[in-house]
């Protein structure tokens, strides 16, 4: 029988952590989310929340998290920390949570989240949920998301102990078709890669990232530590889509294939008069048409506009998934029974290619009209 | 050398997907696939193959009709499979399979020219950590989201996509690498292959071959050691239809817009 630091609960007590994640000195938007997330579980638990930032030469960047609600940052610094590496990076988080114990550590759900993430819970003997879309330590709020969020019966709801003290980790599985909530009851901390773009940020306060307290833990790492090297960091050469911050998101699907570059650039002449921006659905992006920053769903990105217009899109639960939190979903598709439209505020029943250009002089003569 | 291809069979949820009334996926509905990232990752392991002449093991955790699955990588040209099954090991979280998995790639041996390669993750969990976690409990480095392999000698040349571009990352063997779709287009099984599937070695790993590993112990596999557990799962619901608009025409556009504007959504 094996046994593990991580199994000593109660040791675990240094409070919520956030791994806040920076590339090149510019501190990652998921940071910020996670840091407003963490807050919340950290009042729940009663117990501090605290930053973690590795990097060469960052500590400018870390009293920012406090605006967002961090009671201090973990400051880690050194020349081999300036790119991100899995072997430098797993060996400074696990010698610092080894010696300060957080009971609760979050990571941003993005490609450098989801190659450490999993490397440290198994170096700390921990568990860890990919990729969450939801947190609760509270059972009382707990079960109000599952009333809001679930199809499960009053009485299933109701029969959850309510002194349940766990991270509760809410992920899709089955690309969305089911929803797990997962605890991690016997070893500490508990770990979640959170999703980007879902979790909201709180309003930034100067005061509180004044207040921020910054501290250096020690540790040591030396060139024997890394095992790969960073020969060379290359960033897309166009701009990315905020998809994620839009307020109005114009997406397309198959229903372009007949006329491909006049269905994106009906979608394009229509978000620029909302205001928004283009987006795709999956079958758009593996055809080749839209590049893959465009992909809304669940293995593309959440989004939560005002607006989500969804043309030639059939609506697979894949797809709903990363935008069913739309304030306003309006679709436009040919066929009456596509899954779409069990989604959308609106729906249109007709063939994008005509219904688009009269939707765009509508909107005008809308907005004309003020 | 040896490249040793971790693969998963799963049930297909691009299709239709049937949810038992308890919330449980119904899985006798569903086809069982091989996970799509996984064969990219045997691509990559065959096309190793085809430079430089080394052996492809293929692995798989699974109950044993999994074999099948085995069979048809084989025919697309592996050289040899292995699959891991044991009532013990079921209800393992990612942390107790990769145990697993690490014990069972420990039995085919890692030498210093080996490589092992899985596929991003798997369509079903959707957690991309068996990877990485493969790798810490073997002590291998790991490069992630691989989009281009390229190999020189010992030292492999990897680019590793990120969200907003990439990296090239050096590192030697052994490692990990977990393949992307951009990686390349797997290739299909070829009637020769089929044929010589069945003649090529298929072991079956069960408890008692791994149990001596230090990996392999009651408190670190299985439900029981699993650090995760399920405390509920559930359907999301549908949200509620909304409103169908009459006709497809210019009136139908300029009542939405109406409707928008009263909103004050526009």
């Amino acid at each position: 029988m094996s046994t593990f630091n991580s199994s000593d609960i109660a040791a675990f007590n240094g409070g919520v952590w956030v791994f806040c994640e920076q590339r090149q000195g510019e501190m990652m938007p998921t940071s910020f989310e996670l840091i407003s997330e963490g807050r919340k579980l950290a009042d729940e638990l009663n117990t501090k929340l605290y930053g973690l930032l590795l990097g060469d030469k960052v500590e400018g960047i870390a009293k920012e998290l406090g605006g967002y609600g961090a009671d201090g940052v973990y400051v880690c610094e050194n020349p081999l920390l300036a790119n991100y590496t899995t072997d430098g990076y797993t060996k400074v988080i696990c010698d610092v949570i080894e010696e300060l114990k957080p009971e609760v550590m979050l990571f941003g759900a993005t490609n450098i989240g989801r190659d450490l993430g999993p490397r440290c819970a198994a170096r700390l003997h921990t568990g860890l949920c990919a990729d969450c879309t939801h947190l609760d330590i509270d059972v009382p709020k707990y079960k109000e998301f599952l009333r809001s969020s679930s199809t499960l019966a009053d009485k299933m709801i109701d029969s959850i102990p309510e002194d349940d003290r766990n991270l509760k980790m809410t992920r899709p599985a089955f690309g969305g078709h089911l929803m797990a909530t997962i605890i991690c009851p016997r070893f500490r901390p508990a770990m979640a890669t959170v999703r980007p773009g879902v979790m909201k940020k709180n309003e930034f306060n100067q005061a509180k990232a004044d207040a921020c307290e910054i501290i250096k833990p020690s540790f040591t790492l030396t060139q024997a530590d890394m095992e790969t090297e960073v020969v060379e960091i290359v960033k897309a050469a166009k701009k990315l889509v905020d998809l994620i911050g839009a307020d109005v998101v114009v997406s397309v699907g198959r229903g372009i294939s007949k006329d491909v570059e006049t269905g994106i650039k009906l979608a394009e002449e229509l978000a620029e008069v909302l205001g928004g921006v283009v987006g795709a659905s999956r079958a758009v992006v593996d055809s080749g048409w839209m590049s893959a920053d465009h992909q809304v769903g669940q293995t593309g990105k959440t989004v939560h506009p005002r607006i989500y217009v969804a043309l030639g899109i059939s609506g697979a639960i894949q797809h709903k998934a990363g935008m069913q939190d739309s304030e306003c979903i309006i679709a436009v598709n040919k066929n009456e029974n596509a899954p779409i439209f069990e989604t959308a505020d609106y729906g249109i029943c007709g063939d994008l290619f005509k219904v688009t250009p009269m939707l765009i002089e509508a909107i005008k003569s809308a907005q004309a009209a003020k | 050398m040896k490249i040793i291809v971790c693969v998963k069979q799963v049930p297909d949820t691009s299709g239709k997907v049937a949810v038992n009334p308890d919330g449980t996926l119904n899985r006798a509905s569903m086809a069982a696939i091989t996970n799509p990232d996984d064969l990219n990752a045997v691509e990559a392991a065959l096309t190793l193959k085809e430079q430089t002449g080394a052996e492809v093991v293929i692995v798989s955790m699974g109950p044993p009709p999994a074999e099948a699955m085995l069979r048809e990588v084989m025919a697309r040209g592996a050289d040899r499979a292995v699959l891991v099954s044991a009532r013990e090991f079921g209800g393992s979280d990612t942390y107790a399979t990769s145990q697993i998995l690490a014990a069972a790639i420990n039995k085919i041996g890692i030498e210093d020219e080996d490589i092992v390669m899985c596929g991003r993750q798997a369509i079903d969990g959707d957690t991309a950590q068996v990877g990485p976690q493969i790798a810490e409990k073997l002590g291998l480095p790991q490069v992630s989201y691989a989009a281009d392999i390229k190999k020189d000698g010992n030292t492999l040349t990897i680019k590793r996509m990120l969200e907003d571009g990439y990296m090239t990352i050096k590192v030697k063997t052994p490692c990990l690498i977990t393949c992307i779709k951009e990686l390349n287009e797997p290739r299909y099984m070829s009637v020769g292959g089929i044929f010589e599937c069945y003649e090529k070695p298929f072991e079956i790993l069960d408890y008692n071959a791994l149990k001596d590993d230090p990996l392999i112990d009651a408190t670190t596999i299985g439900l029981k050691g699993s650090p995760t557990n399920i405390f509920k799962s559930f359907t999301p619901p549908q949200k509620g239809v909304g409103m169908m608009m009459e006709g497809a025409d210019k009136d139908t556009c300029d009542k939405l817009a109406g409707m928008l504007a009263a909103k004050h959504l526009i």
